[in-house]
């Protein structure tokens, strides 16, 4: 590397170095433009899918237009997925990730998190004229589920033993095997449940058991602190009027519930 | 190194034992009902009127040129919009009834048209029916002839009948399945059920070579 090429280095470097120790201005920045952009999922019902308009439609975008009314602001929705949605907090091109994100100590390091928003879970799912109030009420009755998924080892822990669990391979197999009837009530995840209820209302299900609840989290960019205290109010505010129950009720059949703070 | 660790697999021996039952509940059934319905199968190509001759070539090339678990999925997931819903155990004996019924029905027409004219003939003149002469006079020398292919034939069924795990029949692949996604021992697990595999394979073929000449056509026909 000659002397030239490692002054230029140093001239790319420096230029970085504004970014490297980014300000907290964030909420500034957001309020200056009366912009915000905010990540989205566009592949998961039905917090975020594409809807027969073509546009964007779900819970979590709900929630994107509720912040940006709140903040006074447009809402620019910017479509990601699971696997890059962190990325681009980190790199700034969205100020607010709205995308059923699960709070966990390696994402922490990276990025924060506002008061939780809506739930995610795990649950049992069954007609409507199957009377299932209790697990008690499981037994003797087929429940399909994924091998080795989360609801799976839920399922197998708190059924009875008379419970005829059936495991299949993956989620589609599940999910085909509870359309065709061939199991009584499908244990999954809620994605998974509101897709096949929209499919195939003729099978009339509804919300059953609660497995497991793992709520969604609105992600910020570390440190930006004045964005994140500023969104935590808009959510209590919604929590205390009704507003995040409404939004759950709608797009997931059940109430928010006790979300973290 | 990888550190090897069957006990947490041997544990679960009551799975294991119920998955191997379930196995061999299902090739019984498949080999017993299939062999049948593959001797009716060849009976329709070379001796039945043209019609069910059709049919039966019908049957057989759509059976031989699908795949396995495709016929077990349209008989799962696909009779219950016609109205027959089966349990998974059900669906997946149905399924290797079929899948074998379709492969014998083949093998065992290969060895009745061996069968020399004359020996039909001769049937024929000491006034035995044609049903009378296909069953006593060309059938068991026919079976003799194709034993090994059929026997092969009927393991490969077997060994097919891991897939039926798939549907959730609780059989051996499924609990090694299952063991599996709850320790995490993958390879012990599927190693544990590749042995169980061999083993009954073994057996298998074992089982069915000494039954056949002795109790299905008789040692003269032998050679």
């Amino acid at each position: 590397m000659n002397r030239r090429t490692l002054a230029k280095l140093g001239f790319v470097l420096a230029a970085l170095m504004p970014l490297a120790g980014h300000a907290q201005t964030a909420l500034e920045d957001v309020l200056a433009r009366k912009q915000i952009v905010i990540a989205i999922p566009t592949d998961f019902p039905p917090y975020g899918f594409v809807g027969t308009d073509l546009k964007p439609q779900g819970l979590d975008i709900d929630m994107a237009h509720l912040i940006g009314a709140r903040l006074g602001v447009a809402v620019e929705l910017l479509p990601v997925t699971s696997a890059n949605r962190i990325a681009y907090l980190q790199t700034r091109k969205a100020q607010l990730v709205i995308s059923t994100l699960g709070k966990n100590a390696e994402r922490e390091k990276v990025i924060d998190f506002t008061a939780a928003y809506s739930p995610f879970f795990q649950a049992v799912f069954a007609a409507r004229s199957l009377p299932v109030k209790a697990f008690s009420d499981l037994a003797g009755k087929t429940v399909g589920v994924t091998r080795g998924a989360m609801e799976d080892i839920e399922l197998a822990r708190v059924a009875p033993p008379s419970v005829d669990i059936r495991r299949f391979e993956d989620n589609n197999v599940t999910v085909a095997a509870f359309v065709a009837g061939q199991v009584q009530a499908i244990a999954t995840g809620a994605s998974v449940a509101a897709t096949v209820m929209q499919r195939n209302p003729q099978l009339n299900a509804e919300y059953k058991l609660l497995l497991k609840d793992s709520p969604n989290f609105i992600g910020v960019a570390k440190g930006e602190d004045r964005l994140r205290v500023r969104v935590n109010e808009i959510i209590a505010a919604a929590r205390a009027a009704g507003e995040l129950d409404r939004l759950s009720q709608r797009w997931l059949g059940r109430p928010a519930g006790d979300l973290p703070q | 190194m990888v550190s090897l660790d069957f006990a947490a697999v041997l544990e679960q021996w009551p799975l294991l034992v119920q998955g191997i039952g379930a196995t061999i509940w299902l090739v019984a059934l498949a080999a017993t009902l299939g062999g049948f319905l593959g001797i009716a199968c060849a009976w329709a190509r070379t001796w039945g009127p043209k019609p069910l001759a059709w049919l039966a070539a019908g049957y057989v090339e759509s059976i031989r040129n699908t795949p396995f678990i495709v016929q077990l999925f349209v008989i799962f997931f696909g009779l219950p919009s016609a109205g027959v819903r089966l349990s998974p155990e059900w669906a997946s004996a149905l399924a290797m009834v079929i899948n074998l019924g379709a492969y014998a029905g083949e093998i065992v027409r290969a060895g009745v048209e061996a069968t020399p004219r004359g020996q039909v003939e001769a049937g024929l003149s000491l006034a035995l029916t044609p049903g009378q002469v296909f069953r006593r006079v060309v059938v068991p020398p026919a079976l003799a002839r194709v034993w090994p292919a059929m026997v092969s034939q009927i393991v490969i069924v077997m060994l097919g009948s891991a897939v039926c795990g798939q549907i959730s029949a609780r059989e051996l692949s499924y609990f090694a399945n299952l063991i599996q996604s709850r320790n995490f021992r993958a390879f012990e697990a599927y190693l544990v059920a590749t042995a169980g595999y061999l083993v009954l394979a073994i057996a298998l073929r074992r089982l069915l070579l000494w039954v056949g000449p002795r109790f299905l056509f008789g040692t003269v026909w032998r050679g």
